[in-house]
């Protein structure tokens, strides 16, 4: 328990640390990381630790990315309104969904996420007029600004970003160590046997999927925020379908993993565009290389070999 | 092919030097023109490549056009003495890697601009990351987003003209050559509404009115559904369409017609990069397109235009002279071409040396106006609006004829013109 | 143009999209029925269908009804070959875990698609149809001088669409017979049915497996052949695809090959029949709120009743 406290907080600390140190590319670098692995968290709380594999998420992500910046093109609400906006927007969004999805299971679960998903990235078109549609509209510089502070400055979206990241990380450290956390992971395993023994699991998997869309939605709004756009590709498919394989990628039912998994997939990218210009050829080459050596992601790695009480 | 509209009449002179004299009132100080910083290093230009994703046809014809003018203009000493080099990154046809990309230019490759992007939300998506980095961002996107004041000072589109001056343009010819009552077919989204928002109130200026709007969503992949609701008194139908699903659309519009087909304007949008002889096109004979630059091979092209398609690589039927079935998207990718001689011009007027002068070259640029026709500008005489950012042109519109696109009318650049709805040089850098 | 005509019209467009789905989905049927897994790279297997198809009509010659049917041959043959590679060199390896299944499937799709780019390049490509009439469509209105049958503007289709709902038809009765039949389809059957049970048996079940998961791309290769004369060969066109299948799929039941075809109609049709009532993507927002209410209410599909 210690030492799982000490790498959490330690990461922490060094992402904190690092925003003095690293060249200004990685420094940008780190906090998209940092802001999409939060999406990541979000959607590990559904889908790693109570077994709700959605296809949907990034219905969610694109609720926050739209609460947030549609109050900030048509009001003048300020940033900080608009994030709460976003995070309200998130978790009634998915309190709808889930009161609805969840009535299934399994392969039915995914399609029913993903039909609502596509419905929402579908409704986004349709509404062109506020969203302007598939092109998207720009944040303006003057309103993504909280208490005086430009986020469109790189030390201040850093920090912002790691503030936003640590408070998501460590509280889905906080809510797998509670009772609730335990209770879902049991749910994921064997749900008649948690319904067996007297758990709601209908309410608590609803209050885990209202969690994880709220926490998607705060990635979908800071992203918003930190880099001034928003747009309706966010809300396709491929966005379902990115913190499923980071946590996939990561280690799914770990804290840490999400992290891991978006920062794999990251420089995967990046680097591997620098050497080739087929680099969705390596990516997908390592995404099954990952698959066959490594099938538990890189956290669950470490926890079958090396360090088996890792949260 | 009638010469009588050709663009050399004087009253678009006049118009040029009304336009031209806000400009021109802020020419550069003299130092700077002499101001030749020689270093041996190269100007690095980042170009956003769609590489991968739905734009990826027009991301290879873009890469060659650009490789094209980079090799001309290091062939002619480079800029102020250096050479160009042009560091490629592809951005996926995605918002989210575009801006990833051109903080890559900016803080990793080191980058002196970034430069190349087409698809609108691509640029939209990027254009604030490369105003906070302060990166001078060159677009060849022909959107009306620069144009419209949504973008920032940092932003720039010198090499192609966007789609509210072309759609503008086109309204005369329409009610005056083809029919009255028209039926437009455009994509549902931001590209096509900027051609809804801006036909409609052109068509009815010009006495003639839209008869039915069908939009069809971007990711369609099969249109015949849509055509019952054509009106029966249509004349004219106005078609653009993008994507991969272009040539389904325009096969299928002429299966619906059959034998008794209105007369059809479109824009060459829905055929870039298609060949006019794939099966079931023949329909198109006698019809029309909006061509940003002539595909085939002119009679009276001059030589400057056979120079540039030469370069670039491009046989008479627009098609690459290696591979005939490759066919170019030469309605847009000139703007690239165009673009990095402005860039050259640019840099030579701002003495550009390192990423210090970013912003003098974006001064520099602003105070640019007249652009005339040669082997810069080889899609014709241009003009550029210093406080909008976003250029003005000639826009062709050709009729097919024996399988052939051929110019029969020239629209000059007046007819182009629309009031400044944004002045980016009032913006702070 | 009436109404009468316009919904004919759509019926007829939506029968094609129907025919196309129904080939595609019974593949991916086929695979989540026997091996329980999902393939995400099924639409991939569709597009490498179309764009074989390209290139052999383009290297054969000698017309395109002779191209056309070599690709009809060749395409499948191909592409069903790669699959079951595929399958013995990952999917094998990975157990079919249906989540691990899942990242090694996208990963596929990435492989694939990069390759198809690489070797094809990104232009949309026609493939010419071995035959394509247009033909007229009359209509019956009844007038006050009784009914009278005319020619309405614009209501037509091609005799090529009219062999696309024919071929796909006959390609799916072959199926079922095969499946019901045959020495094989009680093979697939039995390890369907328990894949435990049939190893003790003696039936090779990982030979099994790799020949469904072959068969299972093969049909998708058949309908990218069969669409590409209509549409093109592209390098995306596998995603819309995929995701029309999927959904036909689970709305049918998981594993019901009589689900799946009627599933099949019942999209498409209706894909073409609500966007002559709403704007196009309206009609999309409300087909897809349809199927996700359609699942969440009847949660094992339309014809899922045999769910284990």
């Amino acid at each position: 328990m210690r030492a799982s406290l000490a790498l959490h907080l330690g990461l922490v600390a060094v992402l904190f640390a690092l925003n003095f140190v690293l060249p200004a590319y990685a420094h940008g670098n780190i906090a998209r990381v940092m802001t999409l692995a939060v999406y990541a968290i979000g959607y590990n709380i559904a889908f790693g630790y109570t077994g709700l594999l959605s296809l949907g998420h990034a219905m969610f992500f694109a609720a926050g990315m739209y609460g947030a910046g549609l109050l900030l093109r048509f009001t003048d609400a300020g940033a900080v309104a608009a994030f709460g906006v976003a995070l309200a927007c998130g978790a009634g969004l998915a309190l709808v969904t889930g009161l609805l999805a969840l009535r299934t299971a399994g392969v039915s679960f995914m399609i029913v996420t993903l039909m609502f998903s596509q419905a929402c990235a579908l409704a986004i078109l349709y509404f062109a007029e506020y969203t302007r549609g598939d092109e998207g509209f720009v944040i303006a510089a003057a309103s993504r600004v909280v208490a005086g502070h430009d986020l469109g400055d790189a030390q201040v979206r850093y920090l912002a970003a790691w503030a936003l990241f640590s408070a998501a990380f460590l509280f889905s450290l906080w809510l797998v160590n509670r009772p609730m956390g335990k209770v879902l992971v049991a749910i994921r395993e064997n749900e008649p046997r948690a319904r067996l023994l007297g758990y709601d699991t209908f309410r608590l998997k609803l209050g885990a999927l209202v969690i994880s869309g709220m926490v998607s939605a705060a990635s979908g709004a800071g992203y918003g925020l930190f880099f001034g756009y928003a747009g309706a590709s966010f809300a396709g498919v491929q966005y379902s379908i990115f913190p499923l394989l980071w946590v996939l990628l990561g280690g799914a039912g770990t804290v840490i993993g999400p992290f891991l998994g978006t920062l794999f997939m990251f420089y995967l990218i990046d680097l591997s565009s620098g050497i080739t210009d087929a680099y969705m050829l390596i990516a997908g080459v390592a995404l099954i290389g990952l698959t066959l050596f490594a099938p538990q992601g890189i956290a669950g790695e470490l926890r079958r070999r090396a360090w088996r009480g890792l949260p | 092919m009638s010469k009588s509209d050709h663009p050399q009449s004087s009253s678009r002179r006049a118009a040029l030097k009304t336009l031209g004299a806000a400009g021109a009132a802020a020419t550069l100080p003299l130092w700077a023109r002499y101001t030749h910083a020689q270093t041996a290093a190269p100007i690095r230009i980042g170009f956003q490549k769609h590489a991968t994703g739905i734009g990826a046809a027009y991301g290879r014809w873009y890469d060659r056009t650009s490789q094209a003018a980079v090799a001309k203009i290091n062939g002619e000493g480079g800029i102020n003495g250096r050479m160009i080099e042009l560091v490629t990154e592809d951005d996926g046809t995605d918002p989210k890697r575009g801006a990833e990309v051109i903080e890559k230019f900016a803080n990793q490759s080191k980058c002196d601009i970034a430069f190349g992007t087409l698809f609108s939300h691509v640029v939209i998506g990027s254009a604030p990351r490369a105003g906070e980095l302060k990166l001078p961002y060159f677009v060849v996107s022909e959107g009306h987003h620069v144009a419209s004041g949504m973008l920032n000072r940092w932003t720039l589109q010198p090499g192609i003209t966007d789609v509210k001056s072309q759609v503008q343009a086109m309204a005369p010819f329409i009610t005056d050559t083809l029919g009255k009552k028209v039926t437009m077919i455009y994509p549902d989204y931001g590209f096509g509404y900027d051609h809804r928002d801006n036909l409609v109130p052109a068509v009815q200026a010009a006495g003639g009115e839209i008869v039915a709007q069908i939009a069809i969503p971007p990711t369609e992949t099969s249109f015949t559904k849509y055509f019952p609701q054509i009106p029966r008194e249509t004349e004219v139908i106005y078609h653009v369409m993008v994507g991969p699903a272009v040539l389904t659309f325009v096969k299928e519009m002429g299966e619906f017609f059959g034998p008794s087909r209105p007369e059809i304007f479109g824009f060459i949008d829905s055929l870039e990069a298609v060949d006019l002889a794939s099966p079931g096109l023949d329909f198109l004979e006698g019809t029309y397109f909006w061509e940003g630059m002539p595909r085939y091979l002119q009679a009276d092209a001059p030589a400057y235009v056979t120079a540039y398609r030469d370069a670039v690589g491009i046989d008479a039927n627009g098609a690459s002279t290696s591979d005939p079935k490759d066919v170019s998207t030469a309605a847009h990718m000139f703007g690239c071409w165009e673009t990095l001689h402005i860039i050259k011009a640019g840099m030579e007027a701002a003495g550009y040396s390192s990423t210090a002068d970013r912003q003098a070259l974006v001064e520099a640029v602003e105070a640019m106006t007249e652009m005339p026709a040669g082997a810069a500008h080889p899609q014709g005489d241009k003009l550029f609006n210093g406080r909008t950012h976003q250029v003005f042109g000639p826009q062709y519109i050709s009729k097919v004829e024996s399988g052939k696109l051929n110019v029969t009318h020239v629209a000059p650049i007046e007819d182009t013109l629309y009031p400044d709805e944004v002045d980016y040089t009032t913006q702070s850098f | 143009m009436d109404f009468g005509p316009h919904l004919m019209l759509a019926l007829l467009e939506g029968a094609v999209l129907a025919a196309v789905l129904a080939l595609m989905a019974s593949g991916l049927s086929l695979v989540f029925g026997v091996m329980r897994v999902v393939n995400v790279a099924h639409g991939e297997f569709y597009m490498l269908g179309a764009v074989v198809a390209w290139a052999v009509a383009d290297l054969v010659g000698g017309g395109p009804a002779v191209g056309f049917i070599a690709a009809l041959i060749l395409a499948p043959l191909i592409v069903g070959g790669l699959a079951a590679a595929a399958d013995m060199t990952i999917l094998k390896r990975i157990d079919y875990d249906p989540e691990r299944t899942i990242v090694a499937t996208i990963g596929l799709l990435y492989v694939i698609q990069q390759l198809t780019l690489m070797g094809y390049g990104p232009e949309a490509r026609p493939v010419a149809p071995p035959f394509n009439t247009r033909i007229a469509l009359p209509w019956i209105e009844w007038g006050a001088g009784g009914p009278s049958v005319y020619f309405p503007w614009g209501l037509s289709t091609t005799s090529y669409k009219l062999f696309v709902i024919g071929a796909a038809a006959a390609l799916i009765l072959a199926i079922r017979l095969v499946l019901l039949h045959s020495k094989a389809g009680l093979v697939m059957r039995a390890t369907q049915l328990d894949s435990e049970m049939a190893t003790a048996f003696g039936i090779p079940v990982e030979r099994v497996y790799a020949a469904v998961f072959g068969v299972g791309a093969g049909l998708a290769a058949l309908a990218g052949v069969l669409i590409v004369p209509i549409q093109q060969a592209h390098y995306l066109m596998g995603g819309e695809a995929l995701l029309l299948s999927f959904i036909v799929v689970i709305i049918g039941g998981l594993g019901s090959l009589t689900g799946t075809i009627v599933a099949a109609v019942l999209i498409g049709m209706s894909d073409g029949i609500i966007s002559v009532f709403f704007s196009p993507t309206l009609a999309k927002i409300l087909a897809t709120l349809l199927v996700a209410l359609v699942l969440v209410f009847r949660p094992q599909g339309l014809f899922g009743a045999r769910e284990r």
